[in-house]
């Protein structure tokens, strides 16, 4: 059984910024892998080390850059690695999920896993619908916030538990092939280990243009517009208390105590 | 093609609150596309449902009388059906676990663009603007789509529930289900472990966050609670590596809790974790970051380490 992992290299953000139009100024941004995919990475290679998956390759759409973020999917176990970048793709602003799903489709074409794992959502622009959208797209079927896992892999199927809100979970049964987008807390995603850092820099991390996919520059082009950027309100009159932890402790526990807190 | 489908949301017999509000961002959208709000109800007691979603703007429900619980499949294909044969504009759903299991499908299959989880809708000449967050809350962002149709999904809590009664027909929609396409089954639910400590009981909550690093560095927490007879609750990281049981977890995926005073320590203020406590009385936000969201929702802030702050508010009530 092969699977394939979604794995993305989002941008995080300094405490302290400046938005620049409608971006985060350079300056101010970093990058990390995806918290969500660290989880669905981890699902894959204890697939594999269970004996059930004899393959895990992971894809990521995004520039040269994205490649150490990449290696590190690697040194946890992946065995190879599928970029995607092309120069039509550095112009677009927003990638939306129309976009995602076509070239991830392209992907899984040439592919053709048994199982794909996304992340529930981007910890940057946070549709939390490319997982769906592609599971829909390759015709095969899907779960979505998935928290417990159990594949079977002589009857086709997978046995998950989707994680509802306020502490509900469905357990539902699904057919495979599938696509499904993975919840932290599903697992304890490990550490690379140093040899695993090692042997990631010798793992295949192939490079694929549009071209290569077969996908028409247009497809990436998508309908969403970022039109503008700005710090939100905030909702309350907020009160900063000010000066040393000394002296701010003290305020917020004359505060606690007016509100009736006592030791 | 200028109306409104929205898709109610129900779980285990009732309406969830986000079908009232999609109801109000429904009924706004339409007005400003001159169409008609028309509501679906998919599975479940839809006779029953359709009754309390005649609220006041609604002009039609339509309900699918097929299955008991949600089902992916099952939705999907009700929701392109209705979409065919009601040619609206926009299709508007949840932006819940299980809207999050539909509407993607349901944009990729009626090749529609797809915004998520946003805040709030408007429409400007031939585009539609949502709002919507990044960065997990640190900026909030305006997108334009430019295409005549759009499937979205909405953010709970962001719209009021729309109220009294309204008059709309009541129909039921013949669908056509091929059950050949259903390759999911929901066979059950299960209630996360309860466990001793109750965190909706507290009436003082101190609630830490990832900003506390380390399984060791609790101690201080459960030091400060100790010393100011409060109970000790979480944001979801602090439950996913194990260091406290989920019935201490605070937001949409654990409890609502609703204390006299909730001080977050170390904690970011994800709309998924605001959900569980913005009903606080007073909210107490000690982080180093003073753009994290919580900022946006609290009364009283530290910018400041809580390594510093929190053995210092300890000795304050020793
Ligand atoms: C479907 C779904 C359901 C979810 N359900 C929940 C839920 O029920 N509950 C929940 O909480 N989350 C939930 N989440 C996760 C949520 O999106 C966030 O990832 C999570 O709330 C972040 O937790 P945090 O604020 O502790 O961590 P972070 O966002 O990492 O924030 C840590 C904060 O600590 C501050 N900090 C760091 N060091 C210090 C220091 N020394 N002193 C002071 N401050 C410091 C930082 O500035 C930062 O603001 C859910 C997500 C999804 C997709
Ligand atoms: N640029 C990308 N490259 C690879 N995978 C991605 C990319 N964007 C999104 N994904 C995958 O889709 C999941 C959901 O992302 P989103 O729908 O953008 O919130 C992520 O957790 C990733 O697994």
């Amino acid at each position: 059984m092969k699977i394939l992992v979604t794995v993305k290299e989002v941008a995080t953000v300094e405490d302290e910024f400046e938005i620049d139009g409608t971006a985060i100024d350079e300056r101010f941004l970093g990058a990390d892998l995806n918290e969500w995919d660290d989880y669905a990475i981890e699902a894959a290679v204890q697939l594999q080390e269970d004996g059930i998956a004899d393959e895990v390759v992971t894809v990521t759409i995004g520039p040269e850059d994205a490649e150490q973020t990449i290696r590190q999917a690697l040194a946890k176990g992946a065995d190879r690695a599928i970029r995607v970048w092309d120069d039509a793709l550095a112009d677009v602003d927003l990638l939306d999920v129309g976009a995602k799903t076509e070239l991830l489709q392209a992907v899984v074409e040439d592919e053709d896993p048994d199982l794909v794992l996304t992340g529930v959502q981007s910890g940057d622009d946070s549709f939390g619908a490319t997982g769906v959208s592609l599971a829909d797209a390759i015709d095969t079927q899907w779960a979505a916030v998935v928290n417990d896992l159990e594949v079977d892999p002589d009857a086709g199927t997978a046995s998950v538990h989707r994680e509802l809100e306020g502490g509900v979970e469905e357990l539902t049964e699904i057919d495979l092939p599938a696509v499904l987008t993975i919840q932290t807390g599903i697992n304890e995603p490990r550490y690379a280990s140093l040899r695993g850092i090692r042997q990631a820099q010798r793992k295949p991390l192939d490079h694929q243009t549009l071209a290569d996919l077969g996908v028409d520059d247009g497809a990436v082009d998508g309908d969403l517009e970022l039109t503008d950027m700005y710090e939100p309100e905030t909702e309350t009159d907020v009160t900063v208390f000010e000066g040393s932890a000394e002296e701010t402790a003290g305020d917020l526990a004359d505060l606690l105590r007016e509100k009736g807190v006592e030791a | 093609m200028s109306d409104v489908l929205a898709i109610a949301d129900h779980r285990r017999g009732e309406l969830r609150d986000v079908s009232y509000e999609l109801l109000t961002a429904g009924r706004d959208l339409a007005d400003e596309t001159g169409g008609d709000l028309h509501v679906a109800v998919v599975s479940g007691p839809v006779d029953e449902y359709a009754e309390k979603l005649d609220r006041e703007g609604v002009d039609a429900v339509h309900t699918v009388d097929y299955g008991e619980e949600f089902n992916h499949d099952v939705y999907t294909q009700a929701i392109t059906q209705l979409y065919d044969a009601l040619a609206p504009q926009y299709v508007l759903a949840p932006n819940s676990v299980n809207g999050l299991d539909y509407a993607p499908a349901v944009a990729n299959r009626l090749d529609l663009p797809l915004v998520t989880d946003v805040v709030d809708l408007a429409v400007d000449g031939d585009a539609l603007v949502a709002t919507r967050e990044m960065y997990g809350g640190k900026v909030e962002t305006t997108t334009e789509l430019a295409a005549d149709a759009a499937a979205v999904t909405i953010r709970s809590g962001e719209w009021p529930a729309a109220e009294g009664t309204g008059d709309a027909t009541v129909e039921a929609f013949d669908v056509d289900i091929d059950e050949d396409a259903i390759g999911s089954t929901v066979t059950g639910f299960e209630e996360v472990a309860g466990g001793d400590v109750d965190i909706t009981d507290a009436d003082v909550l101190v609630s830490v966050g990832r900003g506390i690093d380390e399984e060791e560095n609790l101690e201080l927490i459960f030091d400060l609670a100790e010393a100011m007879d409060a109970t000790v609750s979480s944001s979801r990281p602090i439950v996913d590596n194990g260091w406290l049981p989920p019935n201490r977890q605070v937001g949409q995926s654990g409890k609502v809790v609703t204390p006299d005073v909730y001080v977050a320590i170390g904690i970011s203020g994800a709309v998924q974790h605001v959900a569980g406590m913005k009903g606080s009385e007073t909210i107490v936000a000690i982080n180093t970051d003073p753009n994290a969201p919580i900022m946006d929702i609290a009364d009283y802030a530290i910018h400041d380490d809580l390594f510093d702050v929190v053995p210092a508010l300890t000795e304050e009530f020793q």
